[in-house]
């Protein structure tokens, strides 16, 4: 089977689909080099993300290895994450400056 | 490497020989566009201020107007103003002359007696100096005399993924070969600053990153906005985008992995040669009028849900990872990236392959929206563009 979703990073716990994938469907991605599968719960979108484990409410969403914010809900693995479940969390600047 | 380019007495080369037709103010656009759509070889500029302005707009103004008429890309400017703004036609082309030696007239509409002898006196003027522009040759030039932007629009999950990452390589491509590239849309930086911090040459750049993001969102905090609220767009969100940080980290990737040489105010010109950052709007209209007006001389833009926009003065080449929008908006879309996300090609290839269509661009090979004579134009002010 061909691969319709795409890891960015290792730590990443979610994949990106690159094709609409309806509830029940295989989602299939690499990771080393390997073909990994997981069952999509929901109907995920073309370009949308995907749970690859549960994600506890208030948890982190991690893509490219890096946080997109946290959970409004729990995520089951396999479920749907956009910005209906996921939120923005305000930087803080000051701790990343360095001193001079 | 070299292309075929218009030399300049001052800066870079230009990849055009444009006649540009510029208003001092609002009131000036529309005999702008006339006199360009009359003469071969001209074009127009629509601009939205100039007047009624606070200190600080009128520098932006300024600074945008003068930014264009030193484009390298343009060959002479032909000024119409109209007696009563901010900053008058002689001042304008004076302060223009102050900084470049290249051909510059001006006229304003109350002083000739309205917009028919204007226009009259502009055509002969813009029809002068377009059959002058046509005599100059092209020359050798060296790849250094290449500043690209480097903008996206209408982003979707593939821009991240795919088309940016692209893009970041011909942008590393490009300052190993000795040309300059600038990254700006600095809110699109909100989230992903701590990695694209990394890339900064020294200490102060990596704070000036930093401090540009916190400026950013205090700034809209002051006017009691949330910088979260309006990013991403409905249609990034539609997209697979689901936060501001999701879209910066993506978005970053297309300023590529090189030293960070200089962190720029918009509209000002670069004073290193390298990958530099410019601190704009994300609205990617007006990040692409400052960067033209602090003098690249092509612009290469990523989008997923696709966009027609284009620039009076400079080329703009429209790059997309999403299949399904290449499709959709051929008419609209320049390069087809798609290979990546089907994985056929990485992104490295396709980067490879984005040196050769931008050396095309710079040769004189039109893109779509230049062919359609696109000149979107959108000058932020002191209540900042989002």
């Amino acid at each position: 089977m061909n691969v319709n979703a795409l890891l960015m990073d290792e730590r990443d716990n979610v994949v990106t689909c690159v094709a609409d994938v309806p509830k029940g469907a295989q989602v299939v991605y690499k990771k080393r080099g390997e073909l990994c599968r997981l069952t999509a719960e929901e109907d995920i979108p073309y370009c949308h993300k995907i749970a690859l484990t549960a994600i506890p409410k208030g948890g982190e969403v991690i893509k490219y290895g890096e946080s997109l914010g946290q959970t409004s809900e729990d995520i089951p693995a396999g479920h749907w994450v956009s910005h209906n479940n996921l939120f923005s969390v305000p930087r803080d600047y000051d701790s990343e400056m360095v001193k001079l | 490497m070299q292309f075929w380019g218009y030399k300049r007495k001052e800066g870079r080369a230009g990849i055009r020989n444009h006649v540009l037709i510029l208003p001092t103010c609002a009131c000036g656009s529309e005999s702008c566009r006339i006199v360009a759509s009359q003469v071969r070889g001209a074009v127009n500029i629509i601009f939205n201020t100039g007047c009624s302005d606070v200190a600080a707009n009128t520098a932006m103004s300024q600074k945008v107007l003068t930014g264009f008429a030193c484009n390298p890309n343009v060959y002479g400017v032909v000024i119409i103003g109209l007696g009563c703004e901010t900053v008058p036609h002689n001042k304008l082309r004076e302060k223009i002359q102050s900084q470049t030696s290249k051909p510059v007239v001006s006229f304003g509409i109350q002083e000739e007696g309205g917009t028919l002898k204007t226009i009259e006196k502009a055509v002969r003027a813009a029809r002068e100096m377009a059959a002058q522009a046509a005599m100059q040759q092209k020359e050798l030039c060296d790849i250094s005399e290449l500043l690209l932007g480097i903008e996206c629009g209408g982003s979707d999950a593939t821009s991240g993924i795919a088309s940016n990452p692209a893009v970041g390589e011909l942008s590393d491509l490009l300052v190993d070969m000795g040309a300059s590239t600038i990254m700006s849309e600095s809110i699109e930086w909100i989230g992903g600053e701590h990695v694209l911090a990394k890339r900064a040459a020294t200490t102060e750049i990596h704070n000036q990153i930093i401090q540009v993001c916190k400026d950013y969102e205090a700034h809209l905090e002051a006017a009691g906005q949330d910088c979260r609220a309006g990013q991403p767009t409905p249609g990034n969100k539609a997209g697979g985008l689901s936060t501001l940080d999701e879209k910066s980290l993506g978005c970053i990737r297309k300023g590529g992995t090189r030293p960070v040489v200089e962190v720029l105010e918009q509209a000002e010109r670069p004073t290193k040669t390298g990958a530099i950052l410019m601190d704009t709007a994300g609205y990617d209209i007006s990040s692409v009028t400052s960067m033209v007006a602090g003098g690249c001389n092509a612009v290469i833009f990523t989008t997923g849900r696709g966009t027609p926009t284009g620039n009076a003065i400079v080329p703009v080449l429209k790059v997309t990872a999403n299949a399904r929008t290449y499709q959709k908006m051929e008419d609209n879309m320049d390069v087809d990236l798609s290979a990546i996300i089907a994985g056929t090609k990485t992104y490295q290839e396709m980067g490879a392959e984005l040196v050769d269509i931008i050396h095309d661009v710079c040769n004189g090979k039109l893109t779509k929206a230049e062919a359609y004579g696109f000149s979107d134009i959108a000058v932020d002010h002191v209540c900042r563009y989002v």
